[in-house]
């Protein structure tokens, strides 16, 4: 059973070196060729991992990291599969071999990078893991080389380098918590160090869990610590806001929640959650506000991610069994969502050549099958039912209630009600609005390739599936994770 | 080690050099500080990844740790040698010499980093974070130097001094290292300075694409995306 193990975290290797040597289609389908290996092994990594735990050299997997390999994986397939679409548009371009190379062998660097920091065993490589991430996905903001790119790219690496070294911080006051129980020489793997973490010293504990909810909390886009966020997720290639948001963001998430389960054990649930809970609530406040009065619309959907963001620290906050399996499931959907809202919004500023919001209009006639697939993105983001966010942010809001803590359920239900109303009233101007009649500068009807829906129904049909009805084994994979976050102690 | 640790009021020659070595490390973060060109900012960070070493190597040598020396070469490599040629060839290319100027004058620069410096050195010693190898001022000293360097990412306007703060923010880090994490095993200690390597390109290359867009390497122009 290794093989679904150790396959995630080498095949986008494939693709990423025939970006350097092959022709551009062959890498592209090759990355699409992995995209969906990726995700099919990580789905045949979904039963196993609901019933025990795998293990094997420095990989291991359980619950929780299954759920955010899933995640990964559907984001990673989706966008492969929408870049090559994206990517037409620039194929006359003269140094488009050369901008498709680096383009390729970033994007499928990166996915191995997000791929891997959930599947390797330990603090240290976790860390390791996620500061590949910052380091290729930073390249990867800066690939269109224009005046905005460069200045995200550069707010972005300094930015989250910073929080990555307040996190090696926190490693390394981990490292020396786990010490003095397991010795002076130890490779910080999750199993010991959970089995100790009731036996470790609290001081040091809880000032690691607080660094790294600071220094993860950076690359997860948590306020105060989210300003890189809006600027690399507008200016990026769309293919790779998606994965920026779909899935980097809740890789780096996965990792405070490492940290979390160690400080839960070892300090009991209430420092760690409300730790959580504040950093949660101020990412939900100030990203509802900024959703209310926004012009581009790739800036709002980043601020759409720090809410989403937000609510998971507050799931986890919430602490009851069924906020955390509504947790799970929420990376999961929102990795879908707002994957798909990103395509949408890639194919509107395809067609209209713009990002501003108010000269984005008649979506739903320009592009027949987009626009609206964009607006239904958006309702799905906003917790409509009947898609799958709909049924995990119940589940976190009924968590809250069920653990006593009305007040932040109450925040939470109407700081999420302000964000759809900004995010509804944008996408509905851009999609049903009718185009003005003059049209300047628009094209005739019609999608630009087949390419950018194909992925978008995907993503629709896995939200309805998660809606309505999970499959046994997820609902299994879920309510392990939930348990394996829940009390230990 | 009993006998060291023992040693009560009258420090030891071991407890002396380290921190000696701890607090040579805060000053010449403080002198980056004031540094106002971009190539002595660099010799500086030279100068205290150099520290580090000797750091390690003390260490290394008085508490029998000998996976430190190695740690101690490899870190000289890196961090005394290839971070600041990278830095130093993207600065010939550029031909500029004078860093950017502050958000704020030196002076109150000074002042704010002095004030943070001693609150983590307070802070951190009031908590009880026991080492078993370094005395147990290294570490407040190594807080101070990671909030020193975060005052030198905020107040300086360009590139250069930016990321050299963030290279000096993991030197601090690599002092807390070698105070409380000292047996960290060898393989992960070098995967964390790999990284940085990785990094250091990452913020040469960006640094390079900044240069050709803007032909300085100042960050104030930067500031069109807000809101």
């Amino acid at each position: 059973m290794t093989v679904v193990l150790i396959l995630p975290a080498l095949l986008p290797l494939l693709p990423a070196a025939a970006a350097l040597a092959a022709p551009v289609r062959v890498t592209q389908y090759l990355t699409v060729g992995s995209g969906l290996a990726a995700f099919t092994l990580a789905c045949a990594l979904v039963p196993h991992a609901g019933r025990r735990d795998l293990h094997t050299g420095i990989l291991r997997a359980d619950a929780l990291s299954a759920v955010f390999v899933l995640a990964t994986a559907f984001v990673y397939a989706a966008c492969a599969a929408h870049s090559i679409g994206y990517l037409r548009h620039d194929e006359r371009a003269r140094d488009f071999p050369r901008y498709a190379r680096r383009f390729y062998l970033g994007f499928n660097l990166f996915a191995w990078s997000m791929l891997c920091a959930p599947l390797v065993d330990g603090l240290a490589l976790l860390w390791v893991a996620v500061e590949v991430t910052t380091v290729v996905s930073a390249l990867l903001v800066a690939v269109d080389n224009t005046e905005g790119a460069t200045e995200a790219a550069w707010k972005y690496v300094l930015l989250a380098s910073a929080g990555l070294g307040v996190a090696l911080l926190a490693t390394i006051f981990m490292y020396y918590a786990g010490s003095q129980a397991l010795g002076q020489t130890y490779d910080l793997a999750f199993d010991p160090l959970m089995k100790a973490a009731a036996h470790l010293p609290p001081t040091a504990v809880r000032l690691s869990f607080v660094l790294a909810v600071l220094g993860f909390g950076t690359k997860a886009g948590l306020v105060p610590v989210h300003t890189w966020l809006p600027d690399a997720h507008a200016e990026a290639p769309t293919p790779v806001s998606a994965m920026l948001s779909g899935s980097l963001l809740a890789v780096s998430f996965y990792a405070v929640l490492r940290y979390y389960q160690i400080a839960a054990t070892t300090l009991g649930p209430t420092f760690p959650r409300t730790v959580l809970l504040v950093f949660g609530i101020a990412s939900l406040l100030l990203a509802a506000l900024y959703l209310l009065d926004q012009h581009d619309i790739k800036r709002l959907l980043a601020y759409s991610s720090v809410e989403h963001m937000g609510i998971l620290a507050i799931g986890v906050g919430f602490g009851a069994p069924i906020a955390l399996a509504g947790v799970l499931l929420h990376v999961l959907a929102h990795a879908a969502a707002k994957g798909n809202a990103f395509m949408g919004a890639g194919a509107l500023v395809r067609a209209y050549r713009t990002k501003e919001i108010h000269r984005l209009r008649g979506a739903a006639q320009v592009l027949p099958w987009s626009g609206p697939m964009f607006l239904a993105a958006i309702l799905a983001l906003s917790a409509l039912p009947p898609f799958g966010i709909f049924r995990s942010e119940f589940q976190i809001v009924a968590g809250g209630l069920d653990s006593g803590q009305y007040g932040p359920a109450a925040v939470l239900v109407v700081l999420v009600t302000l964000a759809f109303l900004g995010l509804a009233l944008a996408a509905t101007r851009v999609v049903l609005t009718p185009a003005p009649a003059s049209g300047a500068g628009l094209r005739e009807p019609g999608e630009p390739s087949v390419w950018m829906v194909v992925p978008v129904v995907a993503g629709l049909l896995a939200l309805l599936v998660l809606g309505l009805h999970p499959p046994t084994d997820l609902a299994h994979l879920l309510m392990r994770g939930a348990t394996e976050l829940g009390d230990r102690s | 080690m009993n006998a060291l640790l023992a040693a009560g009021n009258a420090p030891t020659t071991f407890e002396g050099a380290t921190n000696t070595v701890a607090v040579l490390l805060l000053l010449t973060e403080f002198a980056m500080l004031r540094a106002s060109l971009s190539r002595s900012q660099v010799h500086l960070y030279a100068v205290q990844s150099f520290l580090v070493s000797v750091l390690a190597v003390i260490v290394a040598a008085a508490r029998d740790l000998p996976e430190l020396y190695a740690l101690a070469v490899v870190s000289l490599l890196l961090k005394a040698g290839a971070v600041p040629w990278l830095i130093n060839r993207l600065l010939r290319d550029a031909r500029v010499e004078i860093a950017g100027s502050g958000a704020i004058g030196v002076a109150s620069a000074t002042l704010l980093s002095l004030a943070l410096a001693g609150f983590g050195f307070f802070a951190v010693g009031s908590l009880d974070i026991r080492s078993r190898f370094l005395p147990h001022a290294a570490l407040g000293l190594s807080v101070s130097i990671v909030l020193v360097a975060f005052v030198l990412m905020i107040v300086r306007r360009d590139v250069v001094s930016q990321a050299v703060g963030f290279f000096s923010l993991e030197n601090g880090v690599s002092l807390a290292s070698l105070v409380v994490a000292a047996g960290m095993p060898l393989i992960i200690e070098v995967a964390f300075l790999f990284d940085l390597l990785v990094a250091v390109v990452v913020f040469g290359v960006l640094m390079r694409v900044h240069h050709h867009r803007t032909a300085s390497l100042s960050t104030e122009s930067l500031t069109s995306l807000q809101g």
